[in-house]
């Protein structure tokens, strides 16, 4: 599927890009938006996300990352632990308790900064694929990985 | 006016660009209304007229105030979203030191808290240092014009960060330090 967002992303789009690549559609396509003032003028194929007032997006206290959750009924504790980091990060709104977010927050800020969305893109791929990776081994162990 | 405000708006400020949420919702269900005028203040939004606000125009600011007007649409209101720039100086500049004067009200009061903070120990000093540390990064994320103020709530709450081993020192230094 084509999926579009928001050119310029930040945190939750990075996040929701990671998620649909891993969990929902692995051959997604992403198209960036420079436009999206009339969504209803874009063509009829794209699944827009973290666009206001269109697609999936944050439905009352959730930011798109845990909307996208819940639609595709994605029930892994490790991703809801992502989700707060996501979340608060995106959100600050002290929701949950995610120590990660404010750092998470200003390293995609500053990669949108420096390159292309899909070059922000790369990046945070791999830095969400070691969040999961060390929340899971966190969860299943009981403790902080060493 | 205080003589520092009216120096800061009289600077570079002038004239820059704004996006603007124009919205109005139903007066019952009073639950969204209430909702979204939290999310607006929690922002240091400028208060335009009725139902009107703005912010200094960036990425995050647009997309905050995009996002409050898809909650209002789904609430059964009406809002839009406009980047506008001020044809008149004057209001602008009110709007800038209204927005000072709240951020600077509460930079003064976290520099307040933290030094009464100075005389907590153990738990309830950590507690409080998260705390205020939170605040301030909240205040700062809604602080369009840096005020002065500024300056002295962060070096207040840096003094109470510092180690346990040069409180005793730090917390001379914090009733004696004036501004740089």
């Amino acid at each position: 599927m084509r999926w579009a967002t928001r050119a310029g992303v930040h945190i939750d789009r990075a996040a929701c890009a990671w998620l649909i690549r891993r969990h929902i559609d692995p051959a997604a396509e992403f198209v960036f938006l420079d436009d999206w003032s009339d969504p209803a003028a874009l063509p009829a194929d794209l699944v827009l996300f973290d666009v206001p007032g269109a697609g999936f997006g944050h439905r009352g206290e959730d930011c798109t990352f845990e909307t996208l959750l819940r639609v595709h009924e994605l029930h892994d504790p490790v991703l809801w632990r992502i989700a707060e980091v996501v979340h608060v990060a995106d959100l600050d709104d002290d929701a949950f308790d995610a120590p990660e977010a404010p750092g998470m927050d200003a390293v995609v800020r500053g990669l949108s900064m420096i390159g292309t969305d899909e070059q922000t893109l790369a990046v945070t791929d791999a830095v969400f694929d070691g969040l999961h990776a060390y929340h899971r081994q966190r969860l299943l162990r009981g403790h902080e990985p060493a | 006016m205080q003589l520092w405000l009216h120096r800061y708006v009289t600077s570079a400020t002038v004239g820059r660009e704004w996006v603007v949420l124009s919205h109005r919702l139903p007066r019952e269900p009073s639950g969204p209304r209430t909702t979204v005028w939290r999310r607006l203040r929690r922002m240091g939004v400028a208060s335009f007229g009725d139902g009107v606000v703005g912010l200094p125009a960036d990425a995050r600011t647009r997309e905050e105030l995009e996002w409050v007007a898809a909650d209002v649409v789904a609430a059964g209101g009406r809002a839009g979203v406009w980047l506008a720039r001020p044809v008149t100086a004057e209001h602008e500049q009110q709007l800038l030191a209204e927005m000072t004067a709240a951020r600077a009200e509460e930079y003064l009061a976290l520099a307040e808290a933290a030094e009464q903070a100075a005389g907590l120990a153990g738990d309830e000093r950590t507690r409080e240092l998260r705390r205020l540390r939170r605040e301030l990064r909240a205040v700062t994320r809604r602080d369009f014009t840096s005020p002065p103020q500024r300056d002295d709530a962060e070096r207040a709450v840096a003094r109470l960060g510092r180690p346990a081993g040069g409180a005793g020192v730090e917390q001379a230094r914090a009733t004696t330090a004036g501004p740089a």
